[in-house]
């Protein structure tokens, strides 16, 4: 009797068994936003419910009238629910069941139209433009209540808002900002860039790239209800036991910042696997450009320290609502369980947000500067080495709290060395700037922009690090002046330049340069009037997130509150350049405009829904500039058999 | 810096480029220096009213003396860069290819690691010398005053006021804070209730106050005046109204003061409503009332319990 | 989408926006309860402000959280508020009816009158509104921790105004305790003191230092961080 042996078929990726026939149904019948609002308001519902069967008998929140279960349930099961009503699990429901997954519209090249960009949709190209909407959404939102705090600071004794809603909008823009722009370069930028710049079709994990986009939006509705629910008084920092005092506002914080947290561990985990393993043949680790670099540093950290967060956020949510006792010190918690554990992501925080800054300006120097990117190696090894030790420097926020006092020299040590590897990207940027035929345009003026306020706010780093000095500047405004110079004058001016540079790949269409100038100088100028002045308001003992402020600090708040009011202005003539060139005008821009030798402008403004009709082979890097008889930075139609030959072992992924 | 000098020019008429960076930022820094040592560091904040706030003053200088030729540097250095070579019209062509240059690359990098390591021993020994430089250091001191007769002074955060207790007058408590001038000083820093952080602006002392813990800080003050006394850890909506005065008191005037304070809370018969002196409190546990408060109302006080007190876990 | 279209649907949701942002602005950020005004009530350099604290506050969102109430001086209503208006340079003639039960200080300090003139309160207890117990009784300490006798405090941190609120008679309370809000009978200590408002114009918070919010860690949140029920605003005008 013979035993048939069925010949060993290569696993086929997952669900495509037969492509079936996809129905063809109205826009509105889809799943998309409205239905993933219907499913947010059924999924609050139904979470409510279920925290008060759960949680109706606890003494407190009889004597509280308050019980934070149901909202904290509500949340989490609206937000599936939100999940789900865009469609974010029908495809895995569908494997589940058997039954096969329908070719994605981008795969067949089909996809058009706006409806596209309310869906979940899984082409990069539609995430990456998606969250650029959201990011700009969200840093105008955070810019509003920054406005109102300003508004407040005008005069000390006279106060338009009261004690707990002066509260609420710190811990709003804080929040708002510090949440959602640990993405704002990440996002738009990187998962719409990724693939273009490594010489692939597509991102490992197109499904969780989305779904990590769709948290967003989440995680957004959440952190603004805590408006209606009267605000969080915690600050951004959520330090407990305030926050397990704290009224129904706080759970919007912990489970907004939660939320996000996922959505952050989801796309940095996606980048970092797509950047190891789909680049094209030819790509090796000396020819990525150093933007792909930031991002791969940035996921790195991403993965390995917002877990932490969300962990500490976790056991803040049960301390308030199932009578744990994690941070209460009466009750055998300490308060410094939640410092250390928010402070361990608190501090690589800070450097996702730095890096993807660096990241854009050293790819846009060469550009502009038509000379290779200056020592290649420092400015890898500088990414490299800020990730790293990012880890080991998270105590300098504890300087003064009764940390055992031997650490601190080593934690002054450790931030203090940080300061090499970031001062790598500074020697980058001055050999590239040697000798080099400097074009001052808009995105080269924000780079630019960047490294002069990035000194500031550095070296102000080191005058926080050092113990002695950071006895009177910890928790002034000293600090919020440094921060501010290094994440809004780093990386939001990365972001505004990246956004000049790189919209008309992303959309085909050119920004108005006339604007983009006025916008840049008003920017630049007011930035620096509103917050350069905050170093000495802080050093004069004026404490962060108070308005009660000493008198003779009137004038130079009111100087700070004025300029804030102006660079309020120039973010608006960035939103006026932005919606007047995409909505109204639509210029369109094609080719390459900048004439960079990057990867993704070698194919068309924007890229064809493949990104490249066939795998290119990279033949140099993208920094080439003056070089002699420079070969192109890759052969975008390869011979035949070249890419399936280098793909025959490997299986799924590319196809030539 | 070491790491200024370029290559040198090639035999055409280019001017040294990195000649003039240099000496350009040569003068600025001298001047910029000199402006800090001799104009900026005697306003520097934060005053000169005690020990640790006078380290402190140095400290920030040397600091500044520091920082200021590297921030001149890079400006200097990039201001001549988009000076010089600025792209000029039809000039389409690319910049010369230099990818790197190791001498720089070394300069560089030991350059910053001899300034960074540099001020991290200067950092050390500024707060090993001014005992702790006024930070708090938890409950097991290591930076010292030399000298055993301390003024120890109890400082207690509540939402949202400051109290201070003198142990070494009777454990009187009051809400003015008094020091004597020319004594070190042990601030013993502690909260009832969440984390505040006790921040006297011109004694250059900044201490957390947590719940249960002790955080000890010290100073002594050198001049007599008035200051104020900030919470400085984020404690609730009153957090930026919890501010006080305080004085530093010649020694007679601080002793007069203490004991008058003392004598009155005897005779009002708060001193004995009082718990005893003791570096934390635990606020569940009332001695007078003979039982564990949170067994009778839970640690809200307030008959409202966080555990119900059936609650077979409950401590 | 057709120029005109774009222009439209750009224009409609700028308005949105606009408005949502008008909406959160002026009604949850710009947002206070009422400010009851004794100034004009002053005569002489003398002003008299009565407010009572509650056990609940039926009246409000949150009916298990202890309340002040103030009196208009005109109505004599009660008014569900923490924010008072009086003038500069008067004395402050305080009454406080405290109908809520008694509750240990966290610090005993607070037990000690302080900032008053004379240093001293006034207390007499009532079994309800009419009906005194016994007669006044000045002291300078309520020993919070002693016996059950105090209810809250009344604090103004910024004039040095430490005052502890009696608790009515304990026997009577746990009998017959007001339960609607605002009380207007039940078992009260009535508790009268004076202080001097400063000679400058400013706003002086003031609040309770008895951790009675109940069901929120250390007894401080809820009503005791929420303007209206446990802490306010003293408005000194000119």
């Amino acid at each position: 009797m013979s035993i048939e042996i069925e010949p060993e078929k290569a696993q086929e990726p997952a669900g495509a068994g037969p492509a079936a026939p996809r129905p063809a149904r109205p826009w509105w019948m889809r799943p998309a936003f409205h239905t993933g609002i219907i499913g947010a308001v059924i999924g609050y519902f139904i979470g409510h419910w279920l925290g008060n069967m759960l949680s109706y008998e606890y003494a407190r929140n009889a004597l509280s009238d308050m019980n934070d279960f149901p909202l904290v349930l509500g949340y989490v099961v609206g937000t599936i629910g939100w999940l789900a009503g865009l469609g974010v699990f029908n495809d895995l429901l569908r494997q589940m069941a058997g039954k096969p997954v329908p070719v994605a519209e981008e795969e067949e090249g089909s996809a058009t139209g706006l409806a596209r960009y309310f869906r979940y949709t899984l082409d990069h190209k539609v995430v990456g433009i998606q969250y650029l909407i959201g990011m700009i959404v969200y840093f105008c939102t955070g810019g509003l209540f920054a406005m109102a705090i300003r508004t407040e600071l005008l005069s000390p004794t006279y106060h338009i808002m009261n004690a707990s809603n002066y509260l609420m909008v710190v811990g709003e823009h804080g929040t708002m900002m510090m949440m959602m722009m640990s993405s704002v370069v990440l996002g738009p930028f990187g998962q719409y860039l990724l693939p273009l710049m490594i010489g692939s079709k597509r991102m490992a994990f197109p499904r969780i790239e989305a779904l990590a986009f769709w948290l967003t939006p989440a995680a957004y509705v959440i952190l603004l209800s805590g408006v209606l629910l009267g605000g969080f008084p915690t600050g951004w920092t959520g330090y407990a036991p305030l926050s397990v005092q704290a009224t129904e506002g706080m759970d919007s914080y912990a489970l907004a910042f939660g939320i996000m947290g996922i959505s952050l561990i989801l796309s940095g985990f996606n980048i970092f696997v797509t950047a190891v393993n789909y680049r094209a043949p030819g790509m090796r680790w000396s020819r990525l450009p150093m933007f792909v670099w930031s991002m791969i540093t940035v996921s790195f950290l991403m993965v390995l320290s917002v877990p932490v967060l969300v962990g500490g956020l976790y056991m803040l949510v049960t301390d308030r609502t199932v009578e744990t006792a994690f941070y209460v010190n009466t009750l055998g918690g300490s308060s410094y369980l939640y410092q250390n554990l928010f402070w361990f992501f608190g501090h690589p925080e800070v450097y996702i947000l730095a890096l993807p800054g660096f990241g854009i300006v050293s790819e846009l120097i060469p550009v502009f500067c038509r000379k290779p990117l200056f020592g290649y190696r420092v400015a890898g090894a500088g990414m490299i080495g800020v990730a790293l030790l990012s880890f080991f420097v998270w105590q300098h926020h504890l300087f003064d709290s009764g940390i055992n006092p031997e650490m601190r020299p080593l934690f002054m040590l450790t931030t203090e060395l940080i300061s090499i590897p970031t001062g790598f990207i500074y020697l980058v940027a001055m050999g590239t700037f040697w000798k080099a035929k400097i074009r001052f345009t808009v995105p080269m003026l924000f780079a630019m922009a960047l490294y002069f306020n990035f000194l500031i706010g550095g070296i102000s780093g080191v005058f926080l690090s050092d113990v002695p000095a950071d006895t009177t500047e910890h928790g002034s405004f000293f600090v919020m002046a440094h921060f501010h110079y290094t994440i809004m004058g780093g990386l939001i001016f990365a972001f505004m330049g990246g956004c000049y540079y790189w919209l008309p790949k992303m959309m085909g269409i050119k920004l108005n340069q006339k604007l983009g100038y006025l916008h840049f100088w008003t920017m630049f100028i007011f930035f620096n009037s509103t917050f350069l002045p905050l170093f000495a308001v802080g050093m004069l003992g004026q404490p962060r997130r108070v308005f009660e402020y000493a008198r003779n600090l009137q004038p130079l708040n009111v100087w700070v509150s004025i300029s804030a009011f102006l660079l309020g202005a120039s973010i608006l003539i960035f939103i006026i350049n932005f919606i007047w060139s995409t909505v109204i005008v639509r210029e369109p821009e094609t080719g390459n405009p900048w004439q960079s030798r990057g990867l993704e402008w070698q194919v068309s403004s924007p890229p064809p829904p493949g990104n490249f009709e066939h795998i290119p082979v990279i033949l140099s890097g993208p920094y080439d500039y003056g070089v002699q008889d420079a070969p192109p930075v890759a052969d975008l139609n390869p011979p035949v058999g070249v890419v399936s030959a280098s793909y025959a072992t490997a299986g799924a992924g590319a196809e030539a | 810096m070491a790491a200024s000098d370029a290559p040198a020019a090639p035999a055409k008429a280019e001017p040294n480029h990195g000649l003039r960076i240099f000496l350009t930022w040569i003068i600025l820094a001298l001047v910029a220096d000199l402006l800090i040592w001799f104009v900026w560091y005697p306003h520097m904040p934060p005053g000169d009213m005690t020990t640790s706030a006078q380290h402190q003053q140095f400290d920030i200088a040397v600091l500044a003396l520091a920082a200021a030729p590297v921030m001149l540097f890079v400006w200097i250095y990039f201001g001549y860069a988009l000076l010089n070579w600025r792209h000029r019209e039809g000039d389409d062509e690319d910049g010369p290819a230099l990818f790197g240059h190791t001498g720089i690359q070394a300069a560089w990098i030991g350059g910053t690691a001899v300034i960074v390591l540099a001020a991290f021993v200067f950092g050390t020994v500024e707060l090993i010398v001014p005992a702790g430089a006024g930070a708090g250091e938890g409950p097991n001191p290591v930076w010292k005053p030399s000298g055993s007769n301390y003024l120890q002074v109890q400082v207690i955060g509540q939402q949202w006021q400051w109290t201070y207790r003198y142990p070494q007058f009777g454990g009187m408590e009051s809400t003015q804070l008094m020091l004597p001038v020319n004594r070190p000083i042990q601030f013993n820093v502690t909260s009832l209730d969440v984390i505040h952080s006790f921040w006297p602006y011109l004694l250059g002392v900044k201490a957390d106050a947590n719940p249960n813990v002790n955080n000890v800080a010290y100073t002594t003050a050198k001049h007599t005046g008035k200051f104020v006394v900030r919470c400085n850890e984020l404690c609730g909506i009153w957090h930026g109204a919890m501010y006080g005065y305080g004085r530093v008191e010649s020694t007679s005037t601080f002793l007069t003061w203490a004991r008058a304070t003392e004598l009155a809370e005897q005779r009002s018969g708060i001193l004995r409503a009082l718990p005893p002196y003791a570096l934390v409190y635990d606020p569940t546990v009332i001695p007078q009332l003979g039982v564990t408060l949170t067994k009778v109302s839970g640690i809200t006080g307030a008959a409202g319990y966080y555990y119900p007190p059936q609650d077979p876990v409950t401590p | 989408m057709s120029l005109p279209a774009r222009i439209v649907t750009l224009l409609v949701a700028f308005l949105a926006v606009a408005g949502g942002a008008a909406f959160l602005a002026v009604y949850y950020i710009g947002g206070n309860p009422p400010t009851v005004n004794f100034a004009p009530e002053a005569h002489g350099g003398v002003v008299n402000v009565v407010l009572q604290e509650d056990p609940q506050n039926t009246v409000s969102s949150r009916p298990d959280w202890v309340s002040y109430f103030v009196q208009d001086p005109k109505t004599h209503a009660w008014v569900h508020t923490t924010l008072f208006q009086v003038p500069k340079d008067t004395r402050v003639n305080m009454t406080i009816l405290g109908y809520d039960g008694c509750t240990p200080a966290r610090n005993n300090f607070w037990s000690k009158v302080q900032g008053t003139i004379g240093n001293t309160v006034t207390v007499q207890q009532f079994k309800t509104v009419g009906q005194p117990l016994d007669e006044p009784q000045t002291m300078s300490v309520i020993d919070t921790w002693k016996t059950c006798s105090v209810g809250h405090t009344f604090a103004i941190p910024g004039l040095h105004v430490f005052v502890p609120v009696a608790s009515p008679n304990t026997a009577l309370f746990n009998k017959a305790a007001c339960g609607t809000s605002p009380c207007t009978s039940g078992p009260h200590s009535m508790e009268k003191f004076s202080f001097m408002t400063p000679n400058s114009t400013g706003t002086f918070r003031w609040q309770c230092l008895i951790p009675c919010g109940g069901g929120f860690l250390d007894g401080f949140g809820g009503p005791m961080q929420t303007i209206g029920y446990m802490m306010g605003n003293m408005e000194v005008s000119s």
